[in-house]
């Protein structure tokens, strides 16, 4: 590390950084050349984006003439709608149930198989659900979770318990939905963690060896916890907001139903904007999520950068 | 300070298809300072850590005063570890990393907590002393303003300190260090190399330390154990081993930067045939086998072209270095030596100068090419 530091940056300057700038001409061709690029990107994402929250402040509703501007009122509704507020408490009840469940086992699944050696096998299985088509899952979850013909059911009568209407009883839907969710995040994060477990120096757990901390929870707490925190805060942003964005398993699975237990606030987006036309307020909410994911994005960004510098610092 | 002896008895271990240590045995004194030392990949780091238990031996056994360590777990040894990337933890304050060792021993998992710990009966009690401790030895390596630091915001030299203090923390019975200098760059190494020497003097723990520099072994060594190919050659103290190398590989390694090596015939009455030149050597007397005449550069020396019993040579290269010089010189058929001259007589040399090169009959080794010399009465466990 330190070797690396002491090599005069400066002594390969004229070199490298030299012959980087480029000439007038490179310049006007690196221009035409993305010109492209840039119309795709403005027309199919920054444009729309724009547009998505102008809309926002008026009343627009699809296949009506005549837009207003309503300034904030879409904004103020929101805060008032029960609807709103009921698939804000359904989320939330996701999320709570979904996020520590799905980075703990992960984590837990990641640390249990790091040595093993059917890894690989293991890693294919949980990974599975994060390379498939999640509606194609939620299809086949629809008939393990049928009332009277699904596995789940057959199961719970052969242990001796009374069938669950899993997915049409209010009660149980949106843990029913969360189970999937949860098994559908466990692989991503597994591997993640994975990939986090790879890099702990083999010393280190040798030192703790040594040290008195050779094996079980003395050990994971004095090296692989500590060791993993950074992509734990990773892990843990990104499966926050993979959970606030549920929304294939609901619009297959329940409809938001039944009685709106599961009714997920990007389904109300979904239903507000694309079966009500309302799409001024549809904007409106998901101008609200943006907002909320860039937040979380950005804390996330700032916990791993003050590590990385952290680290720069003549980290090992 | 109490410390144990060691026994290392006829240890053996493979990797694969290959054999990284074949029957080693060494027994090492109480208080002893001793040297595992060869070239990367010998086989000397492996046995290190058989002996701290990070590594199970395919065979043999290790008795640590008089206790057999070989069922016993790395952290019930009683001996500490230096690894060569110091392996701190990057988390944990100075404090914290020599204080760990401590924590995980005599705190139990309640106490460890950062809240509910402190309330514990006892807890308070057992923590301080742990911090007494840790304040000694912070003292004693010069740490004191550095402990609320973590690792990443040290020197190289910083941090070999702290992992220093973190093996010597709980008072081991015997130290075992890997290559510790080896990240340091050249003028820490010997500071640092100092501070161990000194460590060692005063708490006179049983000290077993790995590295591939001589220069190191010998500052450093009561004895020094040579390791080559899995293969303890010899084991003596560093003057001794200098003297007298058992075969031509400890001799080659321990003659850095130059040996001068020359295969010759069947020596007869110590006689060897330079050419037409005929030397006698006393460490050929009463070898009858064909082999290699090596001698170091500092037993050599030259002298005027016609000097009684000096073989005729040619300068071709003078090497300056500070108080000494390396004079690179051709002798007959083909054979080059070097002789090590103060640089004073050096000045007057020119390439090119015939003189004549006389070597210490006392001093240069033959081995014979069945292996060990003769007199290698010095080798084997003291």
């Amino acid at each position: 590390m330190a070797l690396a530091n002491d090599i005069p940056l400066s002594s390969l300057a004229p070199n490298t950084a030299g012959s980087y700038r480029p000439t007038r001409a490179q310049a006007q061709a690196g221009i035409i050349l993305s010109v492209p690029a840039t119309l795709l990107l403005v027309a199919l994402v920054i444009g729309p984006a724009i547009l998505v929250f102008f809309l926002s402040f008026t009343n627009a509703s699809l296949g009506l003439a005549g837009i207003q501007f309503i300034g904030v009122a879409n904004y103020t509704r929101m805060l008032t709608d029960p609807g709103f507020a009921q698939s804000l408490r359904n989320t939330a009840l996701y999320v709570a149930v979904v996020v520590p469940t799905a980075i703990g086992w992960g984590l837990l699944v990641a640390v249990l198989i790091a040595r093993s050696r059917f890894a690989v096998l293991y890693r294919t299985a949980y990974f599975l659900p994060v390379a498939a088509s999640l509606v194609a899952l939620a299809t086949a979850w629809e008939a393990i979770l049928h009332p009277s013909l699904g596995f789940a059911n057959t199961l719970l009568q052969l242990l001796g318990a009374s069938p669950v209407r899993f997915l049409s009883d209010p009660a149980t839907a949106i843990y029913a939905l969360a189970a999937i969710g949860v098994w559908q995040l466990v692989g991503f994060n597994m591997i993640l963690f994975l990939a986090g477990l790879s890099t702990i120096p083999e010393e280190l757990y040798e030192a703790a060896t040594i040290d008195g901390a050779d094996r079980g929870l003395k050990r994971f707490l004095l090296v692989t916890w500590p060791m993993l925190a950074p992509v734990t805060v990773f892990v843990t942003v990104m499966t926050i907001i993979r959970a606030f964005s549920v929304f294939e398993t609901v619009a297959v699975l329940t409809q938001g139903g039944p009685m709106k237990s599961t009714s997920v606030v990007l389904y109300t987006f979904y239903e507000e904007g694309f079966r009500f036309f309302r799409v001024g307020y549809a904007s409106a909410i998901s101008v609200s999520f943006f907002v909320f994911v860039t937040f979380l994005s950005l804390v996330q960004m700032r916990v791993s950068e003050r590590r990385a510098r952290w680290k720069a610092n003549g980290g090992q | 300070m109490a410390a144990l002896d060691l026994h290392i008895d006829d240890i053996g271990k493979r990797f694969g298809a290959i054999d990284v240590l074949r029957g080693i045995c060494l027994r090492v004194a109480a208080g002893e300072f001793v040297t595992l030392l060869g070239p990367s990949g010998c086989g000397k780091s492996t046995l290190l850590r058989i002996i701290a238990g990070l590594e199970r031996a395919d065979q043999g056994h290790v008795r640590a005063g008089g206790r057999g360590l070989d069922a016993v777990a790395p952290k019930d040894r009683d001996l500490a570890f230096v690894f060569q990337s110091y392996a701190l933890y990057p988390h944990l304050s100075v404090h914290d990393n020599i204080a760990a060792p401590l924590v995980m021993r005599e705190l139990s998992s309640l106490e460890r907590l950062p809240v509910i710990g402190a309330l514990l009966p006892g807890a308070i009690q057992r923590k301080r002393s742990i911090q007494e401790r840790v304040r000694q030895t912070s003292g004693l390596l010069k740490l004191d303003a550095l402990l609320e630091r973590r690792p990443s915001a040290l020197s190289g030299g910083q941090r070999q300190r702290v992992a220093l203090g973190r093996a010597m923390v709980r008072k081991p019975k015997i130290f075992l260090m890997d290559e510790p200098l080896a990240n340091l760059d050249a003028a820490l190494r010997i500071h640092t190399r100092g501070e161990i020497a000194r460590l060692h003097k005063e708490m006179e723990t049983t000290t077993i330390f790995v590295t591939h520099d001589q220069a190191e072994a010998a500052a450093l060594s009561d004895r020094v154990a040579v390791i080559f190919g899995g293969e303890l050659r010899q084991v003596a103290a560093p003057a001794d081993l200098y003297r007298e190398p058992v075969d031509l590989d400890v001799a080659r390694f321990l003659a850095q930067p130059f040996l001068n090596e020359l295969a010759v015939a069947a020596p007869i009455g110590g006689g060897l045939m330079i050419g037409g030149s005929r030397i006698i050597i006393r460490d050929a007397l009463g070898s009858g086998l064909a082999g290699t005449l090596a001698f170091r550069p500092e037993h050599a020396t030259l002298a005027e072209k016609d000097h009684p019993g000096a073989l005729p040579v040619r300068v071709t290269r003078i090497e300056h270095a500070g108080i000494d010089a390396h004079v690179f010189v051709d002798a007959e058929a083909g054979a080059q030596f070097v002789a090590r001259i103060s640089a004073e007589r050096a000045r007057s040399l020119r390439d090119g100068d015939n003189l004549g090169l006389t070597i210490d009959a006392e001093k240069a080794w033959f081995f014979p090419s069945n292996g060990s010399r003769q007199r290698g009465d010095h080798s084997g466990a003291a």
